[in-house]
């Protein structure tokens, strides 16, 4: 802070003034304090990097060299390449899949989890898929679904059915890929609804238990018009992280058989690591995918309203 | 050389091997100090292994060796570039060295070569050119070759009546098969029994397969058809190495493809999707009869257990020859390492008869000095193995090179993807022309 102003003709400003000052300043130089830590991890890890990114998507720059200006080249070449618009359907198959399945199952565990139970471990055992990490979850499932000697294809064969290509299936192997990441991530977008669930206030089920009314008659007019803002906040969060599915398609096909599993990020992965090792074009379609993840968001944010509730 | 990648973990070893000076200081001109070494092949390991403890009591210089599994190797090496931690010593491959030396990530040896008055000449003919890249500077010594065969269930082949004769004797052509064909009918038989040559044979119901198809989808063709493409008159490129031209639209090589992944639909070979992995186990699950792979997987065909290998080379082919990529793998010098002369003193003892006969008594690759060679061939044949069939390509018949352009990453890419397609019946040869074009357009640049 400054020192006084000359015109007060002092070397110090009083005490008064100096709080007075202070005041006029509110909590800003608190709140500057407390926002400084995350404001450096967003600037060095977020910011800059985006920043960055959108700068070599405007260059030829490979993996080890820099590259020079080359204006929407990249862009162009982008709307020309039909990998690209192929990864682009099989992404949003997989979205499709992934948050339309989980989300159902989701809202039916947490309801099931609110109404029925109250035991701790019960929830607990709901969440542990998620504590296993994804590339762990993807070998697994690799090894249960394998066709010759995958568990679940000896059952399925005992059962006295045709032994079913999980991955190797063109048709299949995006469900599959979908269900293994429901799999993982049920039990953690199920916590994140009951969350919204216990906001709902109690005597409103009694009420309507009052009135006579059933347990899918109370999900429909109280649980689903109140869980709206949650859900709606759940569905933005896990849309995002479900468009930037990677490391399952990594590890179980690489994006085969034949392109039917090559989805945006994995796309974007081999074009910057292994195929021509180009960054510039590898930044242009992340640049691409950020500019649709965040159109959705925020035509998801307002469609559901999100921030408003209705409770209020 | 393609080696075998066991499932999709990433085998990583670390051996930290004779640390002896400790390595300080000495960046630079001098030779001492600690240098990294990265190999792919987890069962050559102990070969180095056993090179480097050598070579360290030779100098100042101790070699810390790094073994990753080949799909995660090139990755990390990637990676490893780009971030500056490269290793200082790698083994490079063929297809992969144009995009590094064009890249300006791998080190140009001759000048190294010409001081030391190092003599290349003692190599096999044919390993130490193709290293030499279009501005004709060597980027990497040969350290070993490889060709690849037919790998079968000397069981099963007894069980069809036929002798390892009928395999060495075979001859295809891409119309019917040839012999070849009938052979691989012979061994496939349905689950009631009947084998793929008899009536009723059921192609839906195949309980074994007379030849599996490793799940490796390459413009070189080497893990899959590489062996009847090179007895047509027919190669990749207008040029090789360093061509700009493929020639996937030839209407022969297309009818040869077509050949090959229809031996599915005839119930002979597994479809799409059925084997996630590779020959080896493939046979040891005792569903397939025979199945290609190269020299390097010799041990791994071997070791199978209560199953009995032979080895047979490929048929005879229009050509009149029988035929196989000639490949060979080689150590180059990374640009960004800080112990240039260390590692140069490392890459000189790879390519030296010291070290290729320590490698030849392991058994596990074929030498690239003819000398080392023939030692390593005393080796297999003392474990009781024959592996002559990968000498017969040399000896009757054709070898070639594996195709060598820039920009291999790409076309890798839009090749795996076309034949994948039409081994998944989603189309049929005939559209390798537009791959072909897409691949021309992009090395025209």
């Amino acid at each position: 802070m400054s020192a006084a102003p000359a015109a007060t003709g002092r070397a110090r400003p009083s005490p008064g003034t100096r709080r007075r000052r202070l005041q006029g300043l509110g909590d800003l130089p608190a709140a500057l304090v407390f926002i400084l830590p995350a404001t450096v991890g967003f600037v060095a890890f977020l910011l800059w990097p985006t920043l960055r990114g959108i700068w070599l998507s405007l260059t030829d720059s490979t993996a080890f060299q820099p590259g020079g200006f080359v204006g929407l080249a990249n862009y162009e070449r982008m709307v020309a390449d039909p990998v690209f618009w192929n990864a682009f359907r099989v992404t949003i198959w997989y979205v499709v899949l992934n948050i339309g399945v989980q989300t159902v199952l989701a809202v039916l565990v947490a309801v099931l989890m609110h109404r029925l139970t109250r035991s701790m471990i019960v929830r607990g055992i709901i969440l542990t898929p998620y504590l296993v990490s994804n590339v762990v979850a993807a070998m697994l499932f690799l090894m249960l679904l394998d066709y010759q000697l995958g568990f679940v294809n000896e059952v399925v064969e005992g059962l006295g059915w045709d032994r079913v290509m999980f991955f190797g299936d063109q048709s299949l192997v995006i469900p599959t890929i979908a269900m293994v990441n429901v799999w993982r991530h049920l039990g953690y977008t199920a916590l994140l609804v009951f969350a919204g669930l216990q906001t709902i206030p109690a005597n409103l089920y009694e009420a309507g238990r009052v009135d006579g009314a059933s347990e899918l008659r109370m999900f429909r007019e109280i649980t689903m018009p109140l869980l709206r803002p949650y859900l709606g906040l759940v569905l933005i969060v896990t849309m995002i992280g479900s468009f930037q599915v990677f490391d399952t398609v990594s590890v179980t096909t690489q994006g085969g058989p034949a392109n039917a599993s090559n989805v945006v990020q994995y796309y974007i992965y081999e074009v910057a690591f292994s195929r021509g090792y180009d960054f510039g074009y590898a930044s242009a379609m992340s640049v691409a995918l950020m500019v649709v993840l965040a159109t959705i968001s925020i035509v998801q944010f307002r469609a559901t309203r999100a921030n408003q509730n209705d409770m209020a | 050389m393609r080696k075998t990648a066991h499932l999709a973990v990433a085998g990583s070893l670390v051996l930290a091997l004779g640390a002896c000076s400790g390595g300080d200081g000495a960046a630079g001109d001098e030779a001492s100090g600690e240098i990294t070494y990265w190999l792919w092949d987890s069962n050559q390991l102990p070969a180095y292994q056993a090179c480097a403890e050598d070579f360290a009591e030779t100098g100042d210089v101790s070699v810390k060796i790094e073994q990753f599994a080949w799909d995660d190797y090139w990755t990390k090496l990637t990676a490893s570039f780009v971030g500056g931690s490269g290793p200082d010593v790698f083994v490079d491959h063929l297809s992969k060295y144009g995009e590094f030396a064009a890249q300006g990530q791998v080190v140009a040896l001759d000048e190294m070569i010409q001081a030391d008055a190092f003599d290349t000449g003692v190599y096999a003919d044919g390993l130490l050119e193709p290293w030499q890249y279009v501005d004709g500077s060597t980027y990497g010594l040969p350290k070993d070759w490889d060709t690849t065969a037919f790998f079968y269930n000397t069981e099963m082949l007894a069980d069809a009546g036929l002798t390892a004769e009928d395999l060495w004797t075979a001859d295809w052509n891409p119309q019917d098969g040839g012999t070849f064909e009938d052979v691989v009918a012979r061994l496939t038989v349905d689950t009631n029994g009947v084998r793929g040559d008899e009536e009723g044979f059921d192609a839906s119901s195949v309980a074994v397969y007379g030849m599996g198809i490793n799940p490796n989808f390459e413009e070189t063709g080497q893990m899959q058809w590489a062996n009847f493409t090179g007895s047509l008159d027919w190669d990749y490129l207008d040029s090789n190495p360093w061509g700009t031209q493929y020639r996937f639209d030839d209407p022969q090589l297309q009818e040869a493809i077509d050949w090959f992944y229809g031996l599915a639909d005839k119930g002979y070979a597994p479809s799409a999707g059925v084997f996630s992995d590779e020959t080896p186990t493939q046979l040891g699950s005792g569903k397939v009869a025979m199945g290609t792979n190269g020299s390097w997987a010799t041990g791994s065909f071997m070791e199978l257990d209560g199953v009995d290998v032979g080895i047979a080379p490929g048929p005879v082919g229009p050509t009149g020859e029988r035929a196989s990529i000639f490949n060979g793998v080689a150590d180059s010098i990374s640009a960004s390492s800080s112990k240039q002369a260390a590692a140069w003193e490392w890459v000189k003892y790879l390519g030296s008869s010291e070290c290729q006969d320590v490698v030849a008594e392991h058994a596990v690759v074929f030498p690239a000095i003819p000398g080392s060679a023939e030692n390593a061939l005393a080796a297999f044949d003392e474990k009781g193995w024959d592996v002559s069939a990968f000498f017969s390509y040399e000896e009757e018949g054709r070898t070639f090179l594996a195709p060598i352009t820039l920009h291999s990453g790409e076309v890798n890419a839009i090749a795996s993807v076309a034949l994948e397609d039409i081994y998944l019946g989603n189309t049929d040869a005939s559209s390798l022309t537009a791959a072909n074009d897409s691949i021309n357009a992009l090395l025209e640049d």
